[in-house]
């Protein structure tokens, strides 16, 4: 079974703005959208727009992030409020590979999607995506469509 | 009295695909109880082994945190909405290199996740 995840070009940009706006410390933000009609077995969604959140760690923002419950709930109100759903959720990891940390799985949550993305002295890197296994054992990597195209507001 | 729950994506696969449940309760904990009662797939990701609420879910109802109120004793009527939040949090570690090989399949290590194959 085959899972991924399509972003339009945009919005990757968008993230990777972010990401190197951010830099040295890490962000993070909501993925809107849906699962694909076409993705079978819900394996297959497209983010239609991001919500850029804030960092809400007071320390250790570099290698940190956490939301507040009030912004995962503004994030849900804003997927409710376009008829789309939060799919998941990006951060990056500043100078550090595109990869879930163990700090990472244990705050997982199944069926997200966890977008990250290296950004190494401020300039983006890879982007890659995880989805967490049902048992929490570890996770599943997931392929990125990235395609030309704007975002949905 | 009818309340509702509203059920966060994440959980929606263990709760039979619905995004709420209305249920008759008059706390906060009757609610979740009657919830896990229907969806028994839902305790592993909302309570641990100790039967209390894993520290990375909140409850909401309506717009007030239970950590706040009463905990799983607060109080509900007729008309309320408790809302389950998940906690969203993560962030790098000190990372060795990962092993080589495999497909897509993530080895848990002492220290880190790693994960060999390519998304």
């Amino acid at each position: 079974m085959t899972m991924g995840i399509r972003i339009t070009a945009a919005l990757g940009e968008e993230i990777r703005r972010h990401g190197a706006s951010g830099y040295p410390h890490e962000v993070c933000g909501a993925l809107l959208g849906r699962e694909s009609a076409g993705g079978g077995n819900g394996t297959l969604r497209e983010v239609l727009a991001v919500l850029p959140l804030e960092n809400r760690r007071e320390e250790s923002r570099h290698n940190r992030f956490s939301l507040a419950p009030d912004d995962v709930r503004q994030a849900e109100r804003a997927a409710r409020e376009r008829s789309l759903e939060v799919v998941g959720w990006y951060h990056t990891h500043p100078d550090h590979p595109a990869r879930p940390s163990e700090f990472d799985r244990e705050h997982a949550w199944p069926w997200y999607s966890y977008v990250i993305l290296s950004v190494t002295s401020r300039v983006p890197g890879e982007m890659t995506s995880w989805r967490l296994a049902d048992d929490r054992s570890g996770y599943a990597a997931e392929r990125i469509e990235e395609a030309v195209g704007g975002r949905e507001n | 009295m009818s309340v509702r729950v509203m059920i966060p994506t994440p959980l929606r696969p263990y709760a039979g695909k619905r995004d709420h449940v209305d249920v008759a309760a008059s706390t906060v904990g009757e609610a979740l109880a009657f919830l896990l009662s229907e969806h028994a797939e839902l305790r592993r990701h909302l309570y641990q082994d100790d039967g209390r609420l894993r520290s990375f879910v909140n409850v909401y109802v309506n717009d007030d945190d239970i950590r706040y109120l009463q905990k799983e004793a607060t109080p509900v009527h007729d008309g309320d909405i408790v809302s389950i939040v998940p906690s969203i949090a993560g962030g790098t570690a000190v990372l060795a290199s990962c092993l080589p090989g495999g497909n897509n399949v993530a080895l848990r290590t002492r220290r880190k996740v790693c994960l060999a194959g390519e998304p």
